[in-house]
Protein backbone atom coordinates (compact mmCIF):
# COMPACT_ATOMS: atom_id res chain seq x y z
CA UNK A 1 0.00 0.00 0.00
CA UNK A 2 1.16 2.86 -1.00
CA UNK A 3 2.09 6.05 1.84
CA UNK A 4 2.33 9.41 -0.59
CA UNK A 5 0.05 12.05 -0.07
CA UNK A 6 -3.59 10.95 -0.93
CA UNK A 7 -6.38 13.24 -2.17
CA UNK A 8 -8.50 12.56 0.08
CA UNK A 9 -12.54 11.85 -0.99
CA UNK A 10 -14.02 13.70 -3.99
CA UNK A 11 -13.58 17.15 -2.62
CA UNK A 12 -16.83 18.28 -1.65
CA UNK A 13 -17.89 20.03 -4.82
CA UNK A 14 -17.28 23.62 -5.68
CA UNK A 15 -20.02 25.52 -5.04
CA UNK A 16 -22.59 25.69 -8.19
CA UNK A 17 -21.29 29.26 -9.85
CA UNK A 18 -24.16 29.71 -12.43
CA UNK A 19 -26.72 28.47 -10.03
CA UNK A 20 -25.16 30.05 -7.10
CA UNK A 21 -27.96 31.33 -5.13
CA UNK A 22 -27.93 35.58 -4.36
CA UNK A 23 -25.81 36.50 -1.49
CA UNK A 24 -29.27 36.82 0.62
CA UNK A 25 -30.60 34.00 0.11
CA UNK A 26 -27.23 32.09 0.78
CA UNK A 27 -26.95 33.74 4.09
CA UNK A 28 -30.20 33.29 5.07
CA UNK A 29 -29.37 29.52 4.61
CA UNK A 30 -26.26 29.81 6.59
CA UNK A 31 -28.02 31.53 9.40
CA UNK A 32 -30.39 29.20 9.83
CA UNK A 33 -28.57 26.17 9.35
CA UNK A 34 -26.27 27.91 12.34
CA UNK A 35 -29.11 28.89 14.29
CA UNK A 36 -30.60 25.82 14.40
CA UNK A 37 -27.33 23.84 15.42
CA UNK A 38 -26.78 26.42 18.31
CA UNK A 39 -29.93 26.31 19.74
CA UNK A 40 -30.02 22.23 19.63
CA UNK A 41 -26.03 21.75 20.69
CA UNK A 42 -24.25 24.41 21.09
CA UNK A 43 -26.45 25.91 23.95
CA UNK A 44 -27.19 22.56 25.77
CA UNK A 45 -23.54 22.37 25.49
CA UNK A 46 -22.74 26.10 26.95
CA UNK A 47 -25.45 24.98 29.31
CA UNK A 48 -23.94 21.93 31.10
CA UNK A 49 -20.53 24.09 31.89
CA UNK A 50 -22.54 27.35 32.78
CA UNK A 51 -24.42 25.23 35.90
CA UNK A 52 -21.05 23.43 36.30
CA UNK A 53 -19.24 26.33 37.82
CA UNK A 54 -22.85 28.10 39.14
CA UNK A 55 -21.34 27.75 42.58
CA UNK A 56 -17.70 28.08 41.82
CA UNK A 57 -14.59 26.55 41.23
CA UNK A 58 -14.16 24.95 44.48
CA UNK A 59 -17.50 23.32 44.38
CA UNK A 60 -17.02 22.08 41.03
CA UNK A 61 -13.69 20.67 42.05
CA UNK A 62 -15.55 18.97 45.41
CA UNK A 63 -18.23 17.57 43.19
CA UNK A 64 -15.76 15.60 40.71
CA UNK A 65 -13.59 14.39 43.59
CA UNK A 66 -16.50 13.03 46.07
CA UNK A 67 -16.15 9.76 46.91
CA UNK A 68 -19.55 8.36 45.37
CA UNK A 69 -18.54 10.17 41.78
CA UNK A 70 -15.24 7.97 42.02
CA UNK A 71 -17.06 5.04 42.80
CA UNK A 72 -19.29 5.81 39.48
CA UNK A 73 -15.78 6.36 37.65
CA UNK A 74 -14.58 3.04 38.65
CA UNK A 75 -17.84 1.57 37.75
CA UNK A 76 -18.24 3.11 34.49
CA UNK A 77 -14.91 2.44 33.64
CA UNK A 78 -15.03 -0.63 34.39
CA UNK A 79 -17.94 -1.74 32.69
CA UNK A 80 -16.33 0.18 29.35
CA UNK A 81 -13.37 -1.93 30.57
CA UNK A 82 -15.09 -5.45 29.99
CA UNK A 83 -18.05 -4.65 27.49
CA UNK A 84 -15.60 -2.70 24.78
CA UNK A 85 -13.11 -5.67 24.37
CA UNK A 86 -16.10 -8.54 24.67
CA UNK A 87 -17.52 -6.68 21.89
CA UNK A 88 -14.06 -5.75 19.69
CA UNK A 89 -13.35 -9.36 19.78
CA UNK A 90 -17.22 -10.26 18.23
CA UNK A 91 -16.28 -7.43 15.72
CA UNK A 92 -13.45 -9.38 14.79
CA UNK A 93 -14.62 -12.69 14.15
CA UNK A 94 -18.14 -11.73 12.84
CA UNK A 95 -16.12 -9.14 10.11
CA UNK A 96 -13.89 -12.14 9.35
CA UNK A 97 -16.76 -14.69 9.06
CA UNK A 98 -18.98 -12.30 6.97
CA UNK A 99 -16.57 -9.92 4.82
CA UNK A 100 -14.57 -13.21 3.98
CA UNK A 101 -16.70 -16.32 3.46
CA UNK A 102 -20.36 -16.82 1.84
CA UNK A 103 -22.81 -18.52 3.80
CA UNK A 104 -26.08 -18.86 3.60
CA UNK A 105 -28.59 -17.10 6.27
CA UNK A 106 -25.73 -14.73 6.25
CA UNK A 107 -27.91 -11.20 5.28
CA UNK A 108 -30.31 -12.83 8.69
CA UNK A 109 -27.19 -12.94 10.89
CA UNK A 110 -25.95 -8.81 10.21
CA UNK A 111 -29.50 -8.09 10.45
CA UNK A 112 -29.36 -10.14 14.21
CA UNK A 113 -26.78 -8.39 14.89
CA UNK A 114 -28.00 -5.09 14.89
CA UNK A 115 -30.80 -6.25 16.76
CA UNK A 116 -29.56 -4.29 20.23
CA UNK A 117 -30.15 -1.30 18.36
CA UNK A 118 -33.69 -1.51 17.28
CA UNK A 119 -34.51 -2.13 21.18
CA UNK A 120 -35.62 0.81 23.24
CA UNK A 121 -32.86 0.99 25.90
CA UNK A 122 -35.37 0.41 28.90
CA UNK A 123 -36.44 -2.95 26.81
CA UNK A 124 -32.67 -4.01 26.90
CA UNK A 125 -32.51 -3.34 30.93
CA UNK A 126 -35.67 -5.41 31.34
CA UNK A 127 -34.72 -8.54 29.08
CA UNK A 128 -31.93 -9.04 32.00
CA UNK A 129 -34.63 -8.34 34.92
CA UNK A 130 -36.67 -11.24 32.82
CA UNK A 131 -33.81 -13.67 32.68
CA UNK A 132 -32.20 -13.23 36.42
CA UNK A 133 -34.43 -11.04 38.40
CA UNK A 134 -36.28 -12.66 41.30
CA UNK A 135 -39.26 -13.94 39.52
CA UNK A 136 -37.03 -14.61 36.19
CA UNK A 137 -36.64 -17.29 34.03
CA UNK A 138 -33.27 -18.60 36.19
CA UNK A 139 -34.43 -16.05 39.22
CA UNK A 140 -34.81 -19.78 41.48
CA UNK A 141 -32.40 -21.73 40.46
CA UNK A 142 -29.75 -19.06 40.95
CA UNK A 143 -31.31 -17.72 44.34
CA UNK A 144 -31.37 -21.43 45.18
CA UNK A 145 -27.64 -21.12 45.11
CA UNK A 146 -27.54 -18.01 46.46
CA UNK A 147 -26.25 -16.14 43.33
CA UNK A 148 -27.77 -12.63 42.66
CA UNK A 149 -27.26 -10.68 39.70
CA UNK A 150 -29.70 -8.06 39.22
CA UNK A 151 -28.96 -4.82 40.98
CA UNK A 152 -25.36 -5.88 41.45
CA UNK A 153 -22.11 -4.60 39.03
CA UNK A 154 -22.31 -7.94 36.90
CA UNK A 155 -25.46 -6.68 35.50
CA UNK A 156 -24.32 -3.70 35.60
CA UNK A 157 -21.66 -5.43 32.93
CA UNK A 158 -23.85 -6.94 31.16
CA UNK A 159 -26.90 -4.18 29.96
CA UNK A 160 -23.64 -2.30 28.83
CA UNK A 161 -22.67 -5.48 26.79
CA UNK A 162 -25.77 -5.81 25.36
CA UNK A 163 -26.45 -2.24 23.95
CA UNK A 164 -22.83 -2.15 22.55
CA UNK A 165 -23.30 -5.23 21.39
CA UNK A 166 -23.16 -3.95 17.36
CA UNK A 167 -20.59 -1.18 17.36
CA UNK A 168 -17.48 -2.71 16.33
CA UNK A 169 -19.03 -5.33 14.00
CA UNK A 170 -21.18 -2.51 11.89
CA UNK A 171 -17.94 -0.73 11.30
CA UNK A 172 -15.38 -3.27 10.91
CA UNK A 173 -17.67 -5.79 8.42
CA UNK A 174 -18.14 -3.39 5.29
CA UNK A 175 -14.61 -1.88 6.11
CA UNK A 176 -13.00 -5.50 5.66
CA UNK A 177 -15.47 -5.87 2.88
CA UNK A 178 -14.06 -3.20 1.14
CA UNK A 179 -10.29 -3.37 1.53
CA UNK A 180 -10.94 -7.45 0.08
CA UNK A 181 -8.91 -10.38 0.98
CA UNK A 182 -6.06 -10.85 -1.45
CA UNK A 183 -3.35 -10.09 1.26
CA UNK A 184 -4.79 -12.85 3.85
CA UNK A 185 -5.11 -15.33 0.68
CA UNK A 186 -1.83 -14.37 0.34
CA UNK A 187 -0.08 -14.91 3.64
CA UNK A 188 -1.85 -18.59 3.93
CA UNK A 189 -0.72 -20.06 0.29
CA UNK A 190 1.94 -19.15 1.51
CA UNK A 191 2.05 -21.10 4.60
CA UNK A 192 0.86 -18.71 7.32
CA UNK A 193 -1.77 -19.93 9.43
CA UNK A 194 -4.87 -19.01 10.54
CA UNK A 195 -3.22 -17.04 13.75
CA UNK A 196 -0.41 -15.73 11.96
CA UNK A 197 -2.53 -14.15 9.46
CA UNK A 198 -5.06 -12.96 11.25
CA UNK A 199 -2.10 -11.01 13.82
CA UNK A 200 0.28 -10.19 10.88
CA UNK A 201 -1.60 -9.03 7.88
CA UNK A 202 -5.78 -8.56 8.92
CA UNK A 203 -4.80 -7.14 12.25
CA UNK A 204 -2.49 -3.95 10.89
CA UNK A 205 -4.82 -3.46 8.05
CA UNK A 206 -7.84 -2.98 9.68
CA UNK A 207 -6.88 -1.45 12.82
CA UNK A 208 -8.42 2.04 11.82
CA UNK A 209 -11.43 0.39 11.10
CA UNK A 210 -11.46 -0.83 14.58
CA UNK A 211 -10.49 1.95 15.88
CA UNK A 212 -13.25 4.05 14.79
CA UNK A 213 -15.52 0.95 15.87
CA UNK A 214 -14.15 1.15 19.56
CA UNK A 215 -14.43 4.75 20.01
CA UNK A 216 -18.01 4.57 19.32
CA UNK A 217 -18.61 1.27 21.54
CA UNK A 218 -16.70 2.84 24.20
CA UNK A 219 -18.84 6.19 24.12
CA UNK A 220 -21.75 4.61 24.34
CA UNK A 221 -20.66 2.07 27.02
CA UNK A 222 -19.86 5.12 28.96
CA UNK A 223 -22.45 7.20 28.52
CA UNK A 224 -25.56 4.05 28.96
CA UNK A 225 -28.11 5.49 30.96
CA UNK A 226 -31.64 3.65 30.26
CA UNK A 227 -30.87 0.35 29.93
CA UNK A 228 -28.17 0.52 33.02
CA UNK A 229 -30.96 2.10 35.35
CA UNK A 230 -33.28 -0.52 34.66
CA UNK A 231 -31.03 -3.02 36.31
CA UNK A 232 -28.95 -0.76 38.60
CA UNK A 233 -31.08 -0.54 41.71
CA UNK A 234 -28.95 2.88 42.42
CA UNK A 235 -27.13 1.14 44.68
CA UNK A 236 -24.80 4.49 45.77
CA UNK A 237 -21.13 3.37 46.24
CA UNK A 238 -22.22 0.22 44.65
CA UNK A 239 -24.20 -0.16 41.57
CA UNK A 240 -23.95 4.01 40.70
CA UNK A 241 -22.42 4.42 37.00
CA UNK A 242 -21.49 8.01 36.28
CA UNK A 243 -25.20 8.91 34.27
CA UNK A 244 -27.01 7.14 36.92
CA UNK A 245 -25.01 9.31 38.89
CA UNK A 246 -25.67 12.77 37.69
CA UNK A 247 -29.32 11.50 37.95
CA UNK A 248 -29.50 10.96 41.69
CA UNK A 249 -27.70 14.19 42.30
CA UNK A 250 -29.87 16.10 40.08
CA UNK A 251 -33.16 14.17 41.81
CA UNK A 252 -32.11 15.57 44.99
CA UNK A 253 -31.62 19.23 43.54
CA UNK A 254 -27.92 19.35 44.21
CA UNK A 255 -28.17 20.86 40.28
CA UNK A 256 -24.48 22.42 40.43
CA UNK A 257 -22.99 18.52 41.78
CA UNK A 258 -25.00 16.74 39.06
CA UNK A 259 -23.72 18.99 36.16
CA UNK A 260 -20.45 19.16 37.65
CA UNK A 261 -20.23 15.06 36.99
CA UNK A 262 -22.28 16.01 33.60
CA UNK A 263 -19.41 18.09 32.39
CA UNK A 264 -17.28 14.92 33.01
CA UNK A 265 -19.31 12.91 30.29
CA UNK A 266 -19.70 16.28 28.20
CA UNK A 267 -15.94 16.19 28.17
CA UNK A 268 -15.99 12.60 27.22
CA UNK A 269 -18.60 13.26 24.51
CA UNK A 270 -16.19 16.31 22.79
CA UNK A 271 -12.98 13.62 23.42
CA UNK A 272 -14.78 11.35 21.34
CA UNK A 273 -16.19 13.71 18.46
CA UNK A 274 -12.45 14.61 17.81
CA UNK A 275 -11.08 11.25 17.85
CA UNK A 276 -13.98 9.96 15.55
CA UNK A 277 -13.28 12.98 12.99
CA UNK A 278 -9.01 12.28 13.28
CA UNK A 279 -9.98 8.26 12.44
CA UNK A 280 -12.51 8.78 10.16
CA UNK A 281 -9.97 10.52 7.82
CA UNK A 282 -7.37 7.93 8.43
CA UNK A 283 -9.78 5.39 7.28
CA UNK A 284 -10.97 7.70 4.53
CA UNK A 285 -7.42 8.00 3.05
CA UNK A 286 -6.51 3.99 3.60
CA UNK A 287 -9.21 2.99 1.44
CA UNK A 288 -8.83 6.09 -1.60
CA UNK A 289 -4.92 4.22 -1.31
CA UNK A 290 -6.45 0.89 -1.64
CA UNK A 291 -8.55 1.98 -4.62
CA UNK A 292 -5.65 3.41 -6.30
CA UNK A 293 -3.79 0.44 -5.87
CA UNK A 294 -6.58 -1.78 -7.71
CA UNK A 295 -6.33 1.13 -10.52
CA UNK A 296 -3.09 0.63 -10.78
CA UNK A 297 -2.79 -3.19 -11.19
CA UNK A 298 -5.19 -2.96 -13.98
CA UNK B 1 -13.42 -8.21 -5.40
CA UNK B 2 -16.08 -11.03 -4.22
CA UNK B 3 -15.78 -12.58 -0.63
CA UNK B 4 -16.79 -15.67 -2.58
CA UNK B 5 -13.88 -15.96 -4.34
CA UNK B 6 -11.19 -16.76 -1.37
CA UNK B 7 -12.22 -19.96 -0.11
CA UNK B 8 -8.70 -21.10 1.23
CA UNK B 9 -9.17 -19.24 4.30
CA UNK B 10 -8.89 -20.68 7.15
CA UNK B 11 -10.66 -19.65 10.40
CA UNK B 12 -14.60 -19.93 8.81
CA UNK B 13 -15.99 -22.66 11.49
CA UNK B 14 -13.60 -20.56 14.50
CA UNK B 15 -15.18 -17.11 13.79
CA UNK B 16 -18.72 -17.99 13.13
CA UNK B 17 -19.08 -20.46 15.69
CA UNK B 18 -18.13 -17.95 18.35
CA UNK B 19 -20.09 -14.76 16.75
CA UNK B 20 -23.06 -17.32 16.96
CA UNK B 21 -22.60 -18.62 20.31
CA UNK B 22 -21.80 -14.89 21.86
CA UNK B 23 -25.17 -13.62 20.07
CA UNK B 24 -27.45 -16.02 21.33
CA UNK B 25 -25.94 -15.85 24.68
CA UNK B 26 -25.66 -11.87 25.23
CA UNK B 27 -28.72 -11.06 22.59
CA UNK B 28 -31.17 -14.17 21.59
CA UNK B 29 -31.57 -15.82 24.80
CA UNK B 30 -31.83 -12.30 27.51
CA UNK B 31 -34.70 -10.88 24.47
CA UNK B 32 -36.49 -13.98 24.11
CA UNK B 33 -37.18 -13.99 27.50
CA UNK B 34 -39.85 -11.33 26.15
CA UNK B 35 -41.93 -14.18 24.68
CA UNK B 36 -41.79 -16.46 27.93
CA UNK B 37 -42.96 -13.97 29.84
CA UNK B 38 -45.77 -13.02 26.82
CA UNK B 39 -46.92 -16.54 26.95
CA UNK B 40 -48.01 -16.60 30.77
CA UNK B 41 -50.44 -13.84 30.05
CA UNK B 42 -54.12 -14.91 29.04
CA UNK B 43 -54.78 -12.72 25.80
CA UNK B 44 -57.32 -10.71 27.75
CA UNK B 45 -54.75 -9.72 30.10
CA UNK B 46 -52.61 -8.43 27.40
CA UNK B 47 -55.57 -6.87 25.85
CA UNK B 48 -56.25 -5.12 28.93
CA UNK B 49 -52.70 -3.91 29.53
CA UNK B 50 -51.81 -2.69 25.88
CA UNK B 51 -55.42 -1.07 25.93
CA UNK B 52 -55.75 1.08 29.12
CA UNK B 53 -56.24 4.37 28.92
CA UNK B 54 -52.67 5.30 30.71
CA UNK B 55 -50.91 3.02 27.96
CA UNK B 56 -53.01 4.32 24.90
CA UNK B 57 -51.72 7.97 26.21
CA UNK B 58 -48.38 7.12 26.63
CA UNK B 59 -48.66 6.04 23.01
CA UNK B 60 -49.72 9.12 21.69
CA UNK B 61 -47.47 11.02 23.26
CA UNK B 62 -44.84 8.74 22.23
CA UNK B 63 -45.74 8.56 18.48
CA UNK B 64 -46.88 11.95 18.22
CA UNK B 65 -43.76 13.93 19.73
CA UNK B 66 -41.22 10.91 17.90
CA UNK B 67 -43.22 12.46 14.54
CA UNK B 68 -43.09 15.97 15.38
CA UNK B 69 -39.20 15.47 16.10
CA UNK B 70 -38.47 13.44 13.14
CA UNK B 71 -40.36 15.94 10.91
CA UNK B 72 -38.29 18.90 12.54
CA UNK B 73 -35.20 16.66 11.82
CA UNK B 74 -36.32 15.85 8.23
CA UNK B 75 -36.73 19.51 7.44
CA UNK B 76 -34.07 21.58 9.18
CA UNK B 77 -31.50 18.51 8.91
CA UNK B 78 -31.86 18.10 4.95
CA UNK B 79 -31.19 22.28 5.20
CA UNK B 80 -27.97 21.42 7.09
CA UNK B 81 -26.61 19.26 5.43
CA UNK B 82 -27.08 21.38 2.25
CA UNK B 83 -25.05 24.22 4.15
CA UNK B 84 -23.14 22.03 5.15
CA UNK B 85 -21.66 20.42 1.77
CA UNK B 86 -22.01 23.50 -0.22
CA UNK B 87 -21.51 26.52 1.71
CA UNK B 88 -18.12 27.83 2.74
CA UNK B 89 -17.72 29.81 6.28
CA UNK B 90 -15.72 30.06 8.77
CA UNK B 91 -16.10 27.21 11.58
CA UNK B 92 -18.06 24.85 9.49
CA UNK B 93 -15.50 22.11 9.80
CA UNK B 94 -16.28 22.02 14.02
CA UNK B 95 -20.04 22.78 12.94
CA UNK B 96 -19.83 19.65 10.77
CA UNK B 97 -18.17 17.81 14.07
CA UNK B 98 -20.67 18.75 16.22
CA UNK B 99 -23.50 17.12 14.30
CA UNK B 100 -22.85 14.16 16.30
CA UNK B 101 -22.96 15.11 19.45
CA UNK B 102 -26.06 13.81 20.39
CA UNK B 103 -24.71 10.46 19.47
CA UNK B 104 -21.82 10.83 21.53
CA UNK B 105 -23.39 12.73 24.90
CA UNK B 106 -25.07 10.33 27.09
CA UNK B 107 -28.61 10.64 27.10
CA UNK B 108 -28.87 11.85 30.72
CA UNK B 109 -26.46 14.82 30.12
CA UNK B 110 -28.58 16.02 27.47
CA UNK B 111 -31.58 15.50 29.30
CA UNK B 112 -30.84 17.71 32.31
CA UNK B 113 -28.72 20.33 30.20
CA UNK B 114 -32.36 20.82 28.05
CA UNK B 115 -34.25 21.06 31.29
CA UNK B 116 -31.84 23.17 32.43
CA UNK B 117 -32.48 25.56 29.27
CA UNK B 118 -36.33 25.44 29.19
CA UNK B 119 -37.96 25.61 32.23
CA UNK B 120 -39.32 28.99 33.14
CA UNK B 121 -36.47 29.93 34.67
CA UNK B 122 -33.95 28.66 31.39
CA UNK B 123 -32.36 30.79 28.74
CA UNK B 124 -35.13 29.75 26.25
CA UNK B 125 -37.82 28.85 28.55
CA UNK B 126 -38.15 32.66 29.35
CA UNK B 127 -37.99 34.16 26.01
CA UNK B 128 -41.15 31.31 25.43
CA UNK B 129 -43.04 32.50 28.43
CA UNK B 130 -43.48 36.19 26.99
CA UNK B 131 -44.71 33.97 24.42
CA UNK B 132 -47.12 32.28 26.99
CA UNK B 133 -45.78 28.97 25.65
CA UNK B 134 -44.63 26.25 28.36
CA UNK B 135 -41.59 24.02 27.01
CA UNK B 136 -40.37 22.09 29.84
CA UNK B 137 -43.04 19.77 31.47
CA UNK B 138 -45.42 19.80 28.54
CA UNK B 139 -45.72 17.71 25.25
CA UNK B 140 -43.49 20.26 23.81
CA UNK B 141 -40.41 19.53 25.69
CA UNK B 142 -40.66 15.98 25.09
CA UNK B 143 -40.62 16.61 21.37
CA UNK B 144 -37.63 18.99 21.93
CA UNK B 145 -35.74 16.58 23.61
CA UNK B 146 -36.44 14.29 20.63
CA UNK B 147 -34.95 16.54 17.96
CA UNK B 148 -32.22 16.99 19.87
CA UNK B 149 -31.42 12.76 19.85
CA UNK B 150 -32.71 12.29 16.29
CA UNK B 151 -30.91 15.45 14.26
CA UNK B 152 -28.06 13.74 13.63
CA UNK B 153 -30.02 11.04 11.37
CA UNK B 154 -31.25 13.43 8.23
CA UNK B 155 -27.80 15.49 8.17
CA UNK B 156 -25.53 12.28 8.21
CA UNK B 157 -28.01 10.51 5.64
CA UNK B 158 -28.49 13.37 3.26
CA UNK B 159 -24.85 14.61 3.42
CA UNK B 160 -23.16 12.14 1.60
CA UNK B 161 -25.87 11.64 -1.66
CA UNK B 162 -25.66 15.92 -1.79
CA UNK B 163 -22.19 15.22 -1.81
CA UNK B 164 -22.07 12.89 -5.28
CA UNK B 165 -24.90 14.82 -6.89
CA UNK B 166 -23.49 16.52 -9.29
CA UNK B 167 -23.90 20.28 -9.47
CA UNK B 168 -24.35 20.76 -13.11
CA UNK B 169 -27.53 19.03 -12.94
CA UNK B 170 -28.51 22.66 -11.55
CA UNK B 171 -26.48 24.58 -13.47
CA UNK B 172 -27.98 22.88 -16.16
CA UNK B 173 -31.55 23.47 -14.82
CA UNK B 174 -30.73 27.29 -14.58
CA UNK B 175 -29.48 27.94 -17.91
CA UNK B 176 -32.57 26.17 -19.23
CA UNK B 177 -34.70 28.69 -16.77
CA UNK B 178 -35.74 27.20 -13.80
CA UNK B 179 -36.50 29.36 -11.04
CA UNK B 180 -34.37 28.44 -7.40
CA UNK B 181 -37.31 26.85 -6.33
CA UNK B 182 -37.96 25.05 -9.48
CA UNK B 183 -34.23 23.81 -9.77
CA UNK B 184 -34.87 22.55 -5.72
CA UNK B 185 -38.19 21.39 -6.20
CA UNK B 186 -37.56 19.29 -9.40
CA UNK B 187 -34.33 18.53 -9.60
CA UNK B 188 -32.72 18.62 -6.17
CA UNK B 189 -35.55 17.00 -3.78
CA UNK B 190 -35.89 13.87 -6.14
CA UNK B 191 -32.33 12.69 -5.57
CA UNK B 192 -32.14 13.09 -2.19
CA UNK B 193 -35.79 12.62 -1.31
CA UNK B 194 -34.79 8.17 0.05
CA UNK B 195 -32.09 10.07 1.96
CA UNK B 196 -34.40 11.82 3.32
CA UNK B 197 -37.24 9.47 4.56
CA UNK B 198 -34.33 7.30 5.52
CA UNK B 199 -33.24 9.70 8.02
CA UNK B 200 -36.44 10.37 9.24
CA UNK B 201 -37.71 6.89 9.91
CA UNK B 202 -34.51 6.69 11.80
CA UNK B 203 -34.90 9.31 13.78
CA UNK B 204 -38.94 8.36 14.58
CA UNK B 205 -37.31 4.49 15.51
CA UNK B 206 -34.57 6.30 17.51
CA UNK B 207 -37.46 9.06 19.35
CA UNK B 208 -39.77 6.30 20.06
CA UNK B 209 -37.43 4.30 22.03
CA UNK B 210 -35.69 7.30 23.91
CA UNK B 211 -35.88 7.40 27.91
CA UNK B 212 -32.92 9.32 29.33
CA UNK B 213 -32.87 12.47 27.41
CA UNK B 214 -37.06 12.67 28.10
CA UNK B 215 -37.33 12.14 31.35
CA UNK B 216 -35.89 14.62 32.75
CA UNK B 217 -38.07 17.36 30.72
CA UNK B 218 -41.15 16.06 30.53
CA UNK B 219 -42.25 16.26 34.29
CA UNK B 220 -43.68 12.09 33.79
CA UNK B 221 -47.33 12.84 34.55
CA UNK B 222 -49.40 9.75 33.52
CA UNK B 223 -51.67 10.27 30.93
CA UNK B 224 -49.99 13.58 30.22
CA UNK B 225 -46.07 13.50 29.50
CA UNK B 226 -45.44 10.37 30.32
CA UNK B 227 -44.21 8.24 26.90
CA UNK B 228 -44.25 4.66 26.54
CA UNK B 229 -40.73 3.17 27.78
CA UNK B 230 -41.35 5.61 30.82
CA UNK B 231 -44.28 3.40 31.33
CA UNK B 232 -42.50 0.37 31.06
CA UNK B 233 -39.71 1.45 33.93
CA UNK B 234 -42.92 2.49 35.83
CA UNK B 235 -44.45 -0.96 36.06
CA UNK B 236 -41.15 -2.71 36.39
CA UNK B 237 -40.50 -1.04 39.40
CA UNK B 238 -44.22 -2.05 40.76
CA UNK B 239 -42.83 -5.50 40.04
CA UNK B 240 -45.72 -5.71 37.35
CA UNK B 241 -43.39 -8.02 34.69
CA UNK B 242 -46.03 -9.08 33.33
CA UNK B 243 -47.72 -5.41 32.22
CA UNK B 244 -43.91 -4.40 31.68
CA UNK B 245 -43.52 -7.28 28.74
CA UNK B 246 -47.03 -6.46 27.08
CA UNK B 247 -46.19 -2.89 26.67
CA UNK B 248 -42.43 -4.02 25.66
CA UNK B 249 -44.09 -6.46 22.89
CA UNK B 250 -46.10 -3.27 21.37
CA UNK B 251 -42.69 -0.99 21.21
CA UNK B 252 -40.74 -3.81 19.86
CA UNK B 253 -43.69 -4.19 17.04
CA UNK B 254 -43.83 -0.93 16.35
CA UNK B 255 -39.87 -1.02 15.69
CA UNK B 256 -39.46 -4.15 14.04
CA UNK B 257 -42.46 -2.13 11.53
CA UNK B 258 -39.93 0.61 11.00
CA UNK B 259 -36.61 -1.14 10.36
CA UNK B 260 -38.91 -3.17 7.87
CA UNK B 261 -39.35 0.19 6.19
CA UNK B 262 -35.83 1.60 6.33
CA UNK B 263 -34.87 -1.62 4.53
CA UNK B 264 -37.58 -0.91 1.77
CA UNK B 265 -36.27 2.79 1.84
CA UNK B 266 -32.62 1.71 1.13
CA UNK B 267 -32.91 -0.40 -1.28
CA UNK B 268 -35.28 2.09 -3.22
CA UNK B 269 -32.57 4.52 -2.88
CA UNK B 270 -30.26 2.16 -4.03
CA UNK B 271 -32.31 1.24 -7.14
CA UNK B 272 -32.08 4.46 -7.42
CA UNK B 273 -28.75 5.46 -7.46
CA UNK B 274 -28.45 2.46 -10.23
CA UNK B 275 -30.64 4.38 -12.21
CA UNK B 276 -29.02 7.64 -12.20
CA UNK B 277 -25.83 5.58 -12.91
Amino acid sequence: MSQGPVAVAPAASAPARINAAPGFIRGALILVAVAFLGIFLLAPAFAVFAEAFSRGFAAYVAAISDAETRSAIGLTLLAAGIAVPLNMVLGLAAAWAIARFEFRGKSLLVTLLDLPFAVSPVIAGMVFVLLFGAQGLLGSFLSDRGIQIIFTPIAIVLTTSFVTFPFVARELIPFMEALGGEQEEAAVMLGASFWQTFFRVTLPNVKWGLLYGVILCNARAMGEFGAVSVVSGHIRGATNTLPLHVEILYNEYNFAAAFAVASLLLLLALLTLVAKRAVEWRVARQLAAGERAEAGEE
Amino acid sequence: MKPGSVRILPGFGLTLGYTLLYLALLVLIPLSTLFWKASSLSAGTFWAVVSSPRAVASYRLSFGTSLAAAAVNAVFGTLVAWVLVRYRFPGRLILDALVDLPFALPTAVAGIALTSLYTEKGVFGRVLAVFGIKAAFTPLGVTLALTFIGLPFVVRAVQPVLQELDPQLEEAAALLGASHWQTFHRVLLPGIRPAILTGFTLSFARALGEYGSVVFISGNMPMKTEITPLLIMTRLEQFDYAGATALALVMLLASFLLLLLVNGLQSWAALRRRAAA
